[in-house]
């Protein structure tokens, strides 16, 4: 385990093997703007480098996963991979804020769209309006994709959204849900399972394999939500297939 | 240039290795369950890049070739038969026109996947870089799902049809030897190799200790995307909310129940469980092949054995396709793409 920080700034890092075949490094243990920000800049260090034997380079909250290919006659073993990386790093990492694209995700609130927005407002003690309001803030982050192909976590809402997942998570959430939990938001690409408090619902397509990107939204996106009413979920929805 | 599915098996889906490149986009890897067998099946059948090969679970599929075909087996031998006649497993064979490949189920104790590669891979349609088959997600392999009856699926080469040159063909592909190095043999271990996880400091001594004596049986709630253990139950000293991040093929997670499970081929890319070990590359196959009901054990293992155990094979198999650089000769003398 390598513990180190950039001569550049205080950011501090761990590497650690996954098995024989990934690495973990470690910016963090929060979730934290300026630490999903840290994940996404040195995961950008580190596809840019074209790494040989590094097949994928995968964000998450606090850390990123390095996968490798440890064998063949560039292949590096764990102590080679690390110690390069470790090289890369302490060249110098400041916090992305720059190579994520600016998406506005229009979201139809409430109703059949979003069968816990009552909830949610109950939970914080606030007004329908007022949960929309937050949620439309401007300076949201998306700091990883995970669950499901195009399935993105984003953040960091106000405090006031930080209810818990449900108790009970329901079997079948309808694609395109936008649902929220512990302040933060996932939006569903396709039916699926889910645990979180479905506010309201986006008429765009999250997946399309046969797109490219083939996800409307990547790691290091800035997220604003904007509302719609029923009419224009349709005529967008239309528009859209 | 098809083959025509008859009986579609318990879970038949194409495989390649895998769907890798987009993880940070929420995709799943998938590919095969067991690299070893179906890399070998592929090196048989003639092919010296990685195709696709149709994985095969349990209970077998009956197929019939509409054109004359080169292929081979490897993996758990699910009795095969062609045309009513036993056939050999890690062979290249022949098939002619309307010739009825069947599969039986997997004897006890003796593997439940096995891999059907043909020369010149089957004609599927890349999704993402991959032939992969991601059945939750319905996409890559044939039309995103497992075969179904009546399923045609075409092949990629066309060999001769004339019954002289497909004679000549089989008998000269039957005078090749094939050996198995022990590095790609794929015997059963007592004991499944392990690498602490990244949690590994934080479960209790017991739960550690349990992991490396216990004996754990591999749970009927076990698929392509995970196998849970039932076994004693594992713990960390001070539970806390881990958050989502990467997950790997042999990642064992323990969700706050306490039963672990194996992350597999279908897993999710992201995964917010605590994760107490990593099982070796060499030893994903031998888990792969092992069903419910079965058990398994653990030992620990330093890293550099882990990667230099995976270098060793990688070399055997580099090695196995120089070796087979016959089969390939052969066949692409009489075929055409």
């Amino acid at each position: 385990m390598l513990e180190s920080s950039s001569p550049s700034s205080s950011t501090a890092w761990r590497i650690q093997p996954q098995g024989d075949r990934c690495l973990m490094i470690y910016f963090g243990d929060q979730i934290d703007m300026s630490i999903g920000r840290l994940c996404l800049a040195a995961a950008n260090v580190l596809r840019q480098a074209n790494l040989p034997g590094v097949t994928d380079v995968v964000p998450s909250f606090t850390a990123l996963g390095v996968f490798y290919q440890p064998h063949g006659r560039h292949g590096p073993c764990y102590a080679d991979l690390a110690a390069q990386i470790e090289q890369l790093l302490s060249q110098g990492i400041t916090p992305d804020t720059q190579t994520g694209r600016d998406v506005d995700i229009p979201v139809c609130y409430g109703g059949e769209y979003g069968p816990d927005l009552d909830e949610v407002a109950r939970h914080a003690g606030i007004s329908v309006d007022e949960v929309i309001a937050l949620h439309t803030q401007p300076g949201n982050l998306v700091f990883m994709l995970g669950f499901a192909p195009g399935l993105p976590y984003i953040g960091v809402h106000d405090e006031r959204l930080g209810i818990p997942r449900r108790a009970s998570p329901r079997t079948a959430v309808p694609a395109g849900s936008v649902a929220v939990a512990n302040r933060q938001s996932v939006l569903y690409p396709s039916r699926l399972p889910g645990g979180w408090n479905i506010i309201g619902a986006t008429p765009l397509s999250l997946f399309d394999p046969e797109r490219t990107p083939s996800t409307l939204l990547q790691p290091g996106d800035r997220v604003h939500f904007v509302p719609i009413d029923p009419t224009e979920f349709s005529r967008l929805r239309e528009a859209g297939q | 240039m098809s083959i025509t599915v008859i009986k579609p098996g318990l879970l038949s889906t194409f495989q390649d290795a895998g769907r890798t490149g987009h993880q940070h986009l929420g995709m799943p890897v998938c590919g095969v369950m067991d690299t070893r067998a179906h890399r070998l099946a592929n090196l048989l059948a003639g092919n010296d890049r990685d195709q696709a090969t149709l994985e095969i679970t349990l209970v077998g599929p009956t197929l019939r070739f509409e054109a004359p075909a080169c292929f081979a087996i490897a993996g758990a031998d699910l009795r095969a038969t062609l045309n009513g006649t036993p056939i050999p497993c890690y062979r290249p064979l022949i098939a002619r026109t309307g010739d009825v490949l069947a599969f039986g189920s997997a004897a006890p104790d003796a593997g439940v996947r096995t891999y059907l590669a043909v020369y010149g891979g089957y004609a599927l349609t890349p999704v993402l870089g991959s032939t992969s088959t991601y059945v939750r997600g319905g996409l890559g392999g044939h039309a995103g799902r497992a075969l179904a009856k009546g399923d045609t699926v075409e092949l990629q080469a066309v060999l001769p049809t004339t019954e002289d040159t497909l004679s000549n063909l089989a008998q000269a592909l039957w005078q090749i030897r094939v050996y198995l190095t022990s590095a790609l043999a794929g015997r059963s271990r007592s004991h499944l190799r392990l690498l602490p996880g990244v949690h590994w400091d934080e479960f209790t001594a017991d739960s550690r200790n349990d992991l490396l004596n216990a004996e754990f049986r591999i749970s009927t709630q076990s698929d392509r995307m995970g196998y849970r253990l039932d076994g004693p139950s594992l713990a960390m000293t001070t539970p806390r909310e881990i958050l989502s991040e990467a997950t790997e093929y042999g990642t064992i997670q323990v969700p706050s129940g306490g039963q672990a499970i194996v992350l597999m081929a279908d897993r999710q890319s992201t995964g917010g469980y605590p994760k107490i070990a990593q099982v070796i590359t060499v030893d994903l196959p031998d888990l792969a092949q092992r069903r419910p009901g079965q058990t398994v054990r653990f030992a620990l293992v330093e890293l550099n054995e882990a990667q230099r155990l995976d270098c060793e094979r990688e070399e055997a198999f580099t090695q196995l396709q120089e070796t087979l650089a016959q089969i390939r000769d052969v066949l692409e003398r009489v075929a055409r793409d």
